[in-house]
C-alpha cells in the first residue's frame, strides 16, 4: 500500500491523464462489445484476443518497416474479415441459443486464438515503437507520451465515425432494427444473417483499431486478452446497452481506477483489482436490484 | 436395484485394484479421480441448479494453497519455506508429513466451504450470464491476487512438502491414488445421496424456473448456498490432494488455473451430459483419455485442440454422452414410450 499518490498532486494529475487516455481505448473495445451484445445477444469472451490479434498486425507492419500507425487503417480491414470468418464458422450456430453457450463457445475461441498467436508470434511481450516522442507538462512533472494522445484521438475519431455510420447508412439502420426486434426486421426484409455477420465484423474491426493503438502505446502479449474482455464487459454493464456517453464515461472511469490501483496497490495487483472490481460492481447491482425483488437481466 | 449394487461393488473393487494392475498409470488415475470429483461438483451447479459457474476453481485453488500451507506451517515457519524455494532447508519426517496432510486436507475442505457460504449470498443472487462472468472474474482475481502474496510464494510458486522416504515412488503413487480415490468415493456417495432426496428436486426447480420455485415457498437462496457449499467442500478437498500430487503450486498455472482446470470441469460435465449422476463420471473419463493422448502425441498443440474441442462440444454436442444415450435408448432411463404416439409424431413430421 502506497498512498504517496495523493500527497503529490503531480502524480495524481499524471494518473488521471494516463487513466483517461487509456480509458478511451477501453471504451472503444466496450463499444464493440455493446454492439454485438445488443444486436446478437451474445457475450464474446474472445473480444480481448481479437484486440491482441489486431495489435499483432500493427506490430508486424512495424517489423517490416512500415510505420505502425498505418496499422490503424490496415488492422481493422483484416480484422473485419477475421470477424466475419469467425461468425460464419462458429457464432452463427450460437446466436439463438442460451447465452452460456455463447460464453463457452467464445471461451473456446479465445483459448484457440491465444495458443495460435503464441505459436505464430512467440510468447514475448512486444510493442511497436511509433517514435512520436513525449509531451512534458507542468515543468516536466507530468509526462505524456504523444502516442497515447494520438491513440485517444484516433479512438474518438473512429467512435464518432461509427456512430454517424450507424445513424445514417442503410446497414446501420438494418443493424439497429435487428437489435430492436430481429423477427420484425426479418419480416420487413432485412437479411438478419448478413446483419449479424456485419455486426460481428464491425466489432472485430473495432477491436483491430484498438489493438493497433494498444500495440503502439502499451505492450501486447498473446495471453493478455482476457483482461480486455472483462474490462469491456464491466464497462457495458455499468453503462448499459446502447448508452454511448455512458460507455465513454465509464471507460475513462475504469482507466483512472486502474492507474490509481496501479499506484496504490502495486503493479502486480493491477489485473486482480480489475477483476475484483467486476465482482464488486455485479454484487452491488445485485443488492440494489434485490431491494425491488428484481435481478440483473 | 440389486444389479446396481453389484455394479457399484464391482467398480469399487476395480478402483481399489486398478493401480496394482496398471502400475504405470498411477498418477494418471489419481488425476482422473480428481477430475471426476471436479466434474461431479460442477454438475451440482451447472447441471442440476442451472447456475453455470466458472468459479469453482476458486475453491480448488484455495484448497490447494491451504493444504500445503498447513502441512508446512504446522511444523516449520512458512515464510522461510517458501523463500527457500526448491532447496529444502526443512525435511518432514514421515509422521509429520502424514499428520500435516490429514490436518491440511480437513482445513482445505472446511475453509472453502465457509468462504462459499459467506460469498454465496452475494454471488448467487446473480443469474444466468452475469453469474457466469462474475464467477469467472472471481477465479481470475483470486489467481492474480495470490500471485502477489509473498508468504505463499508469490510469482515463483510454492513447493509442497516432498513425500517422505518410505517406499519410494511406488508408495507415493499408491498413497495419492488411494487418497484421491477415497475423495472420489466420498464425493460420489454424497452426490448420489443428495440426488435421491428432495434437495435435488429443489435444485431442479431452481433451474427450471427460479421465480416460480420461490413463489411455491422454497427458500431458493438457502438451497443455492448449500449446494455451493457442498461443491466447495469437495473442490477444496480435490485441490488439496492435487497440490500434494503435483508437488508444486503456481498461482495462475496450477491453483487458480481458470484456463485449464476451470474450463475442464465445465467441459467434462457437458461432455458427459449435465444434470445426470453418471454423466460427469463418463465425461471426465473420456475427456481425460482424450486429453492425455493429445497431450502426449501432439505436444504444443494441446490448447489448440482444447479450443476446438470446446467449440465442437458446445455447438454440436450440448446434451453430452448421457443425453445421446437417453435419446437412443429411452427405455433404459425409465422413460415409457407410447408406440402409437411416437408413430403419430413421426407421421406428423
Amino acid at each position: 500500500m502506497d498512498f504517496m499518490v495523493f500527497q503529490y498532486p503531480m502524480i495524481t494529475i499524471q494518473a488521471c491523464l494516463d487513466g483517461i487516455l487509456l480509458g478511451v481505448l477501453f471504451a472503444l473495445i466496450a463499444y464493440g462489445m455493446a454492439l454485438q451484445w445488443g444486436v446478437m445477444n451474445i457475450i464474446n469472451i474472445a473480444q480481448g484476443d481479437l484486440v491482441i490479434l489486431g495489435g499483432y498486425i500493427a506490430y508486424f507492419m512495424y517489423l517490416y518497416g512500415i510505420h505502425p500507425a498505418w496499422g490503424v487503417i490496415v488492422s481493422p480491414i483484416i480484422m473485419y474479415f477475421v470477424g466475419v470468418g469467425i461468425y460464419k464458422l462458429v457464432i452463427n450456430k450460437v446466436v439463438d441459443r442460451d447465452l452460456f453457450i455463447s460464453i463457452l463457445a467464445t471461451f473456446g475461441i479465445s483459448i484457440l486464438f491465444m495458443q495460435l498467436m503464441n505459436f505464430a508470434f512467440g510468447a514475448d511481450v512486444v510493442l511497436a515503437n511509433s517514435g512520436y516522442g513525449t509531451t512534458f507538462l507542468f515543468d516536466s512533472n507530468v509526462v505524456l507520451p504523444n502516442s497515447k494522445i494520438f491513440s485517444a484521438f484516433i479512438s474518438i475519431l473512429f467512435a464518432i465515425c461509427l456512430v454517424i455510420y450507424m445513424k445514417k447508412s442503410k446497414l446501420g439502420r438494418a443493424i439497429r432494427a435487428t437489435a430492436q426486434n430481429a423477427r420484425a426486421a426479418k419480416i420487413l426484409g432485412v437479411d438478419t444473417e448478413k446483419v449479424y455477420a456485419a455486426t460481428f465484423g464491425i466489432n472485430a474491426a473495432l477491436c483491430g483499431v484498438a489493438g493497433a493503438l494498444i500495440s503502439i502505446t502499451f505492450t501486447i502479449h498473446p495471453y493478455m486478452g482476457l483482461p480486455y474482455t472483462i474490462r469491456s464487459f464491466m464497462i457495458v454493464i455499468v453503462a448499459g446497452l446502447g448508452n454511448l456517453p455512458g460507455v465513454a464515461m465509464s471507460g475513462m472511469g475504469l482507466g483512472v481506477f486502474e492507474e490509481f490501483a496501479d499506484y496504490i496497490l502495486g503493479t502486480e495487483f493491477r489485473i486482480g483489482a480489475v477483476f475484483l472490481l467486476l465482482v464488486l460492481i455485479l454484487v452491488y447491482r445485485r443488492f440494489k436490484l434485490s431491494r425491488k425483488r428484481e435481478y440483473l437481466k | 436395484m440389486n444389479k446396481n449394487i453389484i455394479l457399484y461393488i464391482g467398480i469399487l473393487i476395480f478402483g481399489l485394484v486398478a493401480p496394482f494392475i496398471f502400475p504405470a498409470f498411477k498418477v494418471q488415475l489419481s488425476i482422473l479421480c480428481v477430475l471426476i470429483v471436479l466434474a461431479l461438483t460442477w454438475n451440482i451447479q451447472g447441471g442440476e441448479m442451472g447456475y453455470n459457474t466458472f468459479g469453482n476453481i476458486l475453491f480448488y485453488g484455495l484448497g490447494m494453497y491451504l493444504c500445503a500451507s498447513v502441512q508446512v506451517g504446522m511444523f516449520f515457519p512458512l515464510a522461510e519455506w517458501t523463500e527457500s524455494g526448491g532447496e529444502k532447508t526443512f525435511v518432514h519426517t514421515p509422521a509429520q508429513f502424514f499428520q500435516g496432510m490429514a490436518v491440511g486436507l480437513v482445513v482445505a475442505a472446511i475453509i472453502p466451504t465457509i468462504i462459499a457460504g459467506l460469498i454465496g449470498y452475494a454471488i448467487l443472487g446473480l443469474r444466468g450470464h452475469y453469474f457466469a462472468i462474475c464467477t469467472l472474474g472471481l477465479g481470475v482475481a483470486a489467481g492474480e491476487i495470490s500471485g502477489g502474496i509473498e508468504i505463499i510464494g508469490a510469482g515463483q510458486g510454492f513447493t509442497t512438502p516432498p513425500f517422505p522416504d518410505v517406499g519410494g515412488l511406488e508408495a507415493r503413487g499408491e498413497f495419492f491414488y488411494l487418497l484421491s480415490f477415497g475423495a472420489l468415493v466420498l464425493t460420489f456417495i454424497t452426490v448420489r445421496a443428495i440426488y435421491s432426496t428432495r434437495f435435488k428436486l429443489i435444485l431442479n426447480a431452481i433451474r427450471d424456473n427460479e421465480d416460480k420455485a420461490e413463489a411455491m415457498g422454497i427458500e431458493t437462496m438457502k438451497y443455492k448456498i448449500i449446494g455451493w457449499m457442498i461443491s466447495a467442500f469437495f473442490c477444496g478437498l480435490a485441490g488439496g490432494i492435487m497440490g500434494g500430487l503435483v508437488g508444486y503450486i503456481d498461482s495462475t498455472d496450477v491453483a487458480f488455473d481458470g484456463r485449464e482446470m476451470g474450463v475442464f470441469m465445465v467441459l467434462m460435465a457437458i461432455l458427459g451430459g449435465k444434470g445426470t449422476l453418471w454423466g460427469p463420471v463418463i465425461g471426465a473419463t473420456v475427456f481425460h483419455i482424450f486429453k492425455e493422448g493429445f497431450w502426449t502425441f501432439f505436444l504444443g498443440w494441446q490448447y489448440v485442440a482444447l479450443g476446438v474441442l470446446i467449440v465442437v462440444i458446445v455447438i454440436y454436442f450440448p446434451e453430452g454422452i448421457m443425453g445421446w444415450l437417453r435419446e437412443k435408448y429411452p427405455e433404459r432411463f425409465g422413460e415409457v414410450i407410447d408406440e402409437a404416439d411416437r408413430k403419430a409424431q413421426v407421421e406428423l413430421k
